[in-house]
């Protein structure tokens, strides 16, 4: 969906964004509650300028505007294959604008991440993933890697992947198979304002996405494993 | 002396802790292994490569988890990735003196890919749970794979990154990039290329590893001991100004730096002399060669 139509339907009310180049922020109106707006367009890899960029905003929110809401609208084919990026240290620059995410989480603002286009690896790692809660328009894309470079790599035939991707989850592209698994979770349709304001309104409490993506059937061993790890006797 | 880079995770974490003092928690006895594997006819692992358990660092106590190399390149998986969110919750409870995270691994595991992506954002949101609970978390980073993918974020999220000039740190590995964007922009066999791109030397005249150490396992440990010493009080800072300060940071160094198309022009720029001679020092003599001169 084209960005502009998305921030109408997000915000009847109104909203005022920059944009510059691929990036943008600004703030949108709905139902009463200011929210901030921080996104990027046109599938753009997240290279460290853009990350870099990305969490100076989210850092001046925390510091200007206690409390308010952060939506975060990353449209990404992933972080930015370059040599450059490698031998600056784009990890860092990744790992510095999921702190500051976090850092605005534990600061009691709600981070909603909405996956409108694309989402990918490092760049959905590093942002719409530490929110408090993640969803997607049903029309978006989510994965790793596509089937015919997974084959590649994994010398496993296409064939076979395609296969098994109609039953497993686990590891094709698409929306609703990071729904089953608990990552997103859930597809915003009709009045994207409404959905919105239900998910600022929804209480949120630790990280649900192993039991959610247990009782969803897409992946049933995280919670168990991880609640021995914590709980069993050494 | 014993090889850091060489040994296994679990000969890395009998050399780190305390002779006989490892727990491991959920061992291979136990054969929890990846159903997804399983699934595609790939053989699977009885710990899924991965050791977690308790054990004490000169008496402390400490949480640690050792990913291995050997099966996977140490990629993460849904049960690989359980095992180390796990460990860090634990953490919460048991409120250990500090979390080692000898990492070693390639990222997400592609076969089991959407898992293994999931898996690692929840290891980051737990170890920013611990961190900000006040418990330190120190990374350890000198092994054969090098750590990429998901986990170099994750360790760029820790108190400190300890490597050896062996290690490497990053996001896109060099035969990631060579394959998807050619090799004109990466050359993954150019091993002298690859290695001041994000080895242990460049990694740490950048501020991106806080320690250089020799590739020696008794090495590795008299540093996770020191640090864990000094990051105990007063305690990990995630605090608005924490992060400000380190903003700051990245902010100058993408100023500084943000032209140079090679770690040499890097280093030229901090002041090293004769950088083309950083490559062939030995540890102890390039950290006397680049003292004051670190980013």
């Amino acid at each position: 969906m084209d960005v502009t139509i998305l921030l109408d339907r997000l915000f009847p009310d109104g909203h005022e964004t920059a944009f510059d180049g691929v990036y943008f922020d600004g703030i949108g109106r709905v139902f009463g509650t200011e929210v901030a707006v921080i996104g990027t367009i046109d599938n753009t890899p997240i290279g460290i300028e853009l990350a870099f960029r990305m969490a100076g905003t989210v850092l001046e929110v925390v510091r200007r505007h206690p409390g308010r809401p952060i939506l975060l609208l990353v449209d990404t084919q992933g972080q930015r294959l370059s040599r450059r990026d490698e031998l600056l240290g784009i990890n860092g620059y990744m790992a510095h604008l999921a702190k500051c995410i976090d850092l605005a989480r534990r600061n009691g603002h709600r981070v909603l991440g909405l996956v409108y286009g694309q989402a990918v690896s490092g760049g959905f790692l590093a942002t719409s993933l530490l929110a408090d809660r993640c969803y997607a328009l049903p029309d978006a894309e989510i994965r790793v890697m596509n089937l015919p470079a997974m084959s590649r790599v994994t010398k496993i035939p296409l064939e076979r992947l395609t296969e098994l991707s109609a039953s497993s989850p686990v590891f094709a592209p698409g929306v609703e198979n990071y729904r089953r698994m608990g990552a997103i979770t859930g597809l915003w349709e009709g009045d994207l304002a409404v959905c919105l304001a239900e998910a600022l309104a929804a209480p949120v409490d630790g990280d649900p996405r192993r039991a959610l993506g247990e009782e969803r059937g897409g992946r049933l061993l995280a919670r168990k494993v991880a609640d021995r790890v914590r709980r069993d006797a050494a | 002396m014993s090889s850091y880079y060489e040994n296994s995770a679990r000969g890395r974490l009998a050399g780190l802790l305390d002779p006989g003092s490892l727990v491991e928690i959920l061992p291979p006895t136990e054969r929890v292994v990846s159903p997804h594997l399983r699934q595609l006819d790939t053989p699977a692992a009885f710990d899924d490569g991965i050791v977690v358990g308790e054990g004490r660092l000169a008496g402390r106590r400490v949480l640690a988890a050792a990913q291995e190399g050997g099966f996977m390149g140490g990629a993460v998986g849904e049960v690989h990735g359980a095992k180390l969110t796990g460990l860090l919750e634990r953490a919460l409870d048991t409120r250990p003196d500090g979390v080692l995270l000898l990492v070693e691994s390639g990222g997400v595991r592609l076969h089991e890919a959407n898992a293994g992506l999931i898996a690692v954002s929840e290891v980051m949101r737990a170890v920013l749970a611990v961190r900000a609970s006040g418990i330190p978390v120190i990374v350890l980073d000198g092994g054969t794979f090098g750590c990429f993918g998901g986990m170099g974020i994750v360790s760029r999220l820790c108190d400190a990154v300890v490597m050896s000039e062996e290690g490497r740190l990053g996001l896109s590995g060099p035969e990631v990039i060579e394959t998807t964007m050619g090799v004109e922009e990466f050359d993954s066999r150019d091993r002298a290329l690859v290695w001041r791109t994000v080895g242990g030397k460049h990694r740490y005249l950048l501020g991106e590893a806080t320690t250089l150490v020799e590739d020696d396992v008794a090495a590795f440990r008299a540093a996770a001991l020191s640090l864990l010493d000094q990051l105990s009080d007063p305690g990990p800072d995630l605090s608005l100004a924490a992060l400000e300060a380190e903003h700051a940071v990245l902010g100058s160094r993408l100023e500084r730096f943000g032209d140079c198309g090679d770690a040499l022009d890097i280093w030229e720029r901090l002041g090293v002399e004769e950088p083309e001679k950083l490559p062939i020092l030995d540890t102890a003599d390039f950290l006397a060669t680049v003292r004051d001169r670190r980013a």
